[in-house]
């Protein structure tokens, strides 16, 4: 009785000593795990495919700094801005703004590349969930800063003056490719990914950047 | 049927309230939105989800024509109370950390007989996943207002943990987007709706403790993995199998953040 006593004492205490005593895998061992475990938990549906799950350079940076909780360094950002400036493409014809009330109807549009929708849709832009943008509209999300009069606080007062130049040319770059100007930001890469085409960029702008619209007002 | 109906006109009711708050009264939006969600709290279908649910649990069924009675949820076979709490773990017999979900699956297929594969692969809202987040909903509820406390004492454990971490942060996809993004800072929003912050205790039982949830919008009981895989889906993400790993590591994730929060599932919402 007594014997086995001790042999359950000393069996508790192995397999607790077992439990405790393991060190946790290195984290590359850890981010193994996790890309096998990936693998193995999605499945392709619709149009979101399987290669979705693969990360460019910058989001599996980006993702590292914002999870460990250690920014990139200063070099690492400014390299990722330099490309991604560099890979923006500017208007075929050099023509920047389109149609303001086209621009709110992609702004307020939610919809477009889950495995829900069609892929032949044109996809809306989102721009409601996370900015505030005309004041009419009261549904509108925080993640991102409040683009309500982003032209007249700029002082855009004609988009096609020389002087408009500068500000017209940084919100296409920032709406093609966010990471041009800050290299893990939250917002969607709307040109790079071809999210929207430079036809939809063009409507987005004149919704911010038109004197005319009710973003200005 | 009526219970439907009402939900609806209440919601309508709401919605026009909130209109005429937000027009007239210069109540600001967030208020109006507080309002009608406590009018939701009023009567909330979950309770017809959890009844069903505790029938299912007692009721002999499957090939091996037996309840559930017997399973161990991770407190010792047939306790409920204060076993969703506990969830995810890991699982000696399996040899798997599993939420509860998934666990409800490995007894269903060892008690009663049914076919695991075949119940991971029904669709949400069909056949057996009907009465799987039925269960759940009930066996939830038997947990509602005790503190989260999912351990971590396994190496499979602090394993998955470290795994949800990583899916957490994951950017991927078209748009770039991690749970991280709209769930990795305090008091923000999508478009109206408030989202938790689940990378702390608070935001974490909030969010992950609210599932299974009714949710009027649809007048649809949502699981956990559903929860997840909507989730995914805005995301921009491939389609994450039912009770897979990933969908429990993050589990393991929040329900680790969550601790000393308190559950509030079942809930309701929009």
């Amino acid at each position: 009785m007594k014997r086995q006593n001790m042999v359950l004492v000393c069996l508790v205490a192995c397999g607790f000593l077992a439990s405790c005593a393991t060190p946790l895998p290195s984290s590359a061992e850890l981010d193994q795990l996790t890309q096998t475990i990936l693998a193995q938990s999605f499945r392709s549906e619709g149009q979101a495919g399987m290669d979705r799950l693969n990360q460019d350079e910058e989001n599996l940076a980006c993702s590292q700094a914002q999870r460990t909780g250690v920014e990139l360094d200063e070099k690492t950002s400014e390299e990722i801005q330099a490309r991604n400036l560099k890979a923006v493409q500017q208007p075929a014809d050099g023509k920047y703004l389109g149609d303001w009330k086209q621009g709110e109807l992609i702004a307020q549009d939610g919809r477009g590349k889950t495995w829900s929708d069609q892929a032949a849709i044109s996809n809306g832009g989102n721009c409601y969930n996370c900015h505030q943008i005309s004041k009419e509209e009261l549904s509108y999300g925080t993640l991102g800063p409040s683009l309500y009069n982003y032209g007249k606080l700029r002082g855009v007062t004609n988009p096609n003056s020389p002087e408009s130049k500068p500000i017209v040319q940084y919100t296409w770059n920032k709406i093609f490719n966010p990471r041009a100007y800050y290299a893990c930001s939250n917002m969607p890469r709307f040109g790079h990914k071809n999210i929207l085409t430079q036809e939809q960029i063009r409507h987005v702008m004149a919704l911010l950047l038109d004197p005319a619209s009710p973003v200005n007002q | 049927m009526s219970q439907t109906t009402s939900l609806r006109n209440l919601f309508f009711c709401a919605v026009m309230a909130l209109f005429t708050h937000v027009v007239y009264a210069q109540k600001t939006a967030s208020d109006s939105i507080a309002e009608y969600r406590a009018m939701l709290q009023d009567g909330n279908p979950s309770e017809l989800f959890e009844a069903k649910g505790e029938d299912l649990w007692k009721q002999k069924r499957g090939p091996k024509n037996a309840s559930l009675e017997q399973c161990d949820l991770g407190k010792g076979q047939g306790v409920v109370k204060g076993a969703w709490v506990e969830l995810p773990r890991f699982f000696a017999d399996t040899a798997k950390v599993q939420d509860l979900e998934s666990r409800l699956v490995t007894c269903m297929q060892t008690l009663q007989g049914f076919d695991a594969q075949t119940l991971a692969k029904t669709p949400y809202g069909k056949g057996e996943q009907v009465n799987i987040t039925a269960l759940a909903t009930w066996i939830a509820s038997e947990s509602k207002g005790m503190p989260f406390n999912v351990p971590q004492a396994q190496m499979e454990e602090r394993k998955m943990y470290e795994v949800g971490k990583r899916l957490f942060f994951m950017r991927a996809g078209s748009h770039d987007f991690s749970c991280a993004t709209c769930h990795g800072q305090d008091d923000k929003r999508i478009r109206l709706q408030d989202l938790p912050n689940l990378t702390k205790a608070t935001g974490a039982a909030q969010g992950f403790g609210a599932w299974p949830a009714y949710r009027v919008s649809n007048g649809q009981m949502w699981s956990e993995q559903l929860r997840l895989n909507d989730c995914y889906r805005q995301q921009r993400f491939p389609y994450p199998l039912f009770a897979s790993d990933a969908t429990i590591a993050l589990g393991v994730y929040m329900g680790v953040n969550a601790k000393g929060g308190l559950a509030t599932a079942p809930a309701i919402k929009r």
